[in-house]
């Protein structure tokens, strides 16, 4: 089978996006957000097609940052809560396509195991589009960027996980453009007191 | 083996008010085999309320720990040293395992995570069925081993009521599943076993107050008591 009969034969990542699309496309663009994705990829399969994206000089966004798993059916639903509760922006799992995991049904468990994820980020209030399984073989670099790329797209929309700090927000800017020079006598956010400064540095971390 | 399910995450969310430190407590028995309430299940529901705190900017010190099994002393001895680092304990044990812990480290605030459902058989991998009610006086020698106490939705005791039909219970599920009649099940077994006469056999009103309606129940053995 050549890689194109492989591509076509699967579902593309458009179409596994396209359930969320109509949601994601009337978000902002968000540009200026770099979301972090972890990437948890299956040694026998999306692994290598990542080595085979950088092999053929295919540009994927820096966003995402792999683990590398034996078959996704290691992967545990306390995993994938870790990496939100560290402030990962959004989490994917990418496995073997169905039918051909080398464990024979590894990615079967990973993808049910990422729709309970879901269920219960949406029980915290957190989106969960911020999570999702794909598949790939190892020959489909091609895939494996374009995977990549729609969904650090999918995130950068989503904005960044209500759970982290974010990186660029500096509480002592906050506090002087709500409040003015002079609540900040002495530059510090963390030496001035009051329930007010506390819940705009909070409403800041949380946006 | 006694079955558990977990509460809704906002009701164990709303018991960590006023609280700054949490620790949720598993037990890895029954409650573990059933995927409710073991070690594995504990950390997440940690990691869920350590996140749901976050979102919210508030400051909570969540931890877990899971006992060999919670209903006995000798094991909640083993994690007592964690337990009495936290005002608050979420435990995620069956209600004999809720309360034991309550009563050890009393006056501790410990608050029930999981509804404790029922006395299941594992039917398959992840399907639960209900099959004993612990009633306290067992009748199914004369029902072939089929419990109309807790398989027959009205627990009749006497044969199928006119809710029988083609096997199948006239009461169904919450989303429409279907029941089996048991006492369909019971004439379709004692056939098989050639004992057709013991439908006949009129059985008297049960006894209930060998079961819960007679108040808490105790066992004790005295010749296994120490000396």
């Amino acid at each position: 089978m050549t890689n194109d009969a492989q591509e076509a034969a699967t579902m593309t990542v458009e179409q596994q996006l396209a359930a969320d699309v109509a949601v994601v496309e009337a978000m902002p663009a968000n540009e200026g957000f770099e979301p972090e994705i972890i990437v948890f990829a299956c040694h026998y399969c999306a692994y290598a097609a990542a080595d085979l994206a950088g092999s053929m000089r295919l540009q994927y966004p820096t966003n995402v940052r792999m683990i590398k798993l034996p078959c996704t059916g290691k992967l545990e639903v306390i995993h994938l809560l870790k990496a939100f509760e560290a402030g990962a922006d959004g989490v994917y799992a990418a496995g073997c396509l169905e039918g051909e995991c080398h464990y024979l049904k590894g990615n079967l468990w990973a993808r049910k195991r990422i729709g309970h994820v879901k269920t219960l980020l949406e029980e915290l209030g957190i989106d969960p589009k911020r999570v999702e399984m794909f598949n790939m073989s190892s020959a489909m670099g091609a895939r494996f960027a374009e995977t990549a790329r729609g969904f650090t797209e999918r995130i950068r929309k989503l904005g960044p996980n209500p759970v982290r700090p974010r990186e660029g927000f500096d509480p002592a800017e906050a506090v002087r453009a709500r409040m003015g020079d002079a609540a900040l006598p002495d530059d510090s956010a963390a030496e001035v007191a009051g329930a007010e400064i506390t819940a705009i540095i909070e409403e800041g971390l949380k946006t | 083996m006694i079955t558990a399910e977990r509460k809704p995450f906002d009701e164990i969310y709303a018991m960590t008010e006023g609280h700054d430190k949490v620790l949720v407590a598993g037990c890895d028995t029954c409650v573990a085999i059933c995927l409710t309430g073991g070690e594995k299940e504990a950390e997440i529901l940690a990691s869920e309320i350590r996140i749901k705190a976050k979102e919210e900017g508030r400051e909570l010190d969540v931890e877990h720990t899971a006992a060999i099994r919670q209903c006995e002393w000798e094991y909640l001895d083993m994690v007592a040293d964690k337990v009495n680092e936290f005002p608050l304990v979420l435990s995620m044990g069956c209600g004999i395992g809720i309360q034991s812990m309550a009563e050890k480290f009393a006056p501790k605030q410990v608050m029930p995570a999981v509804n404790t459902n029922m006395l299941g058989m594992p039917q398959e991998h992840a399907v639960w069925l209900e099959r004993c009610v612990a009633c306290g006086e067992c009748v199914i020698g004369e029902t072939a081993g089929i419990c109309p106490v807790v398989r027959c939705s009205k627990s009749l005791m006497n044969g199928p009521c006119g809710g029988s039909h083609a096997g199948l219970c006239e009461v169904v599920g919450p989303e429409g599943e279907e029941t089996e009649c048991a006492w369909a099940l019971i004439w379709e077994r004692l056939k098989a076993q050639g004992r057709e006469d013991l439908m006949l056999a009129n059985r008297a009103p049960k006894n209930w107050s060998k079961s819960s309606s007679g108040g808490p129940r105790k066992m004790v053995k005295e010749e296994a008591k120490p000396a």
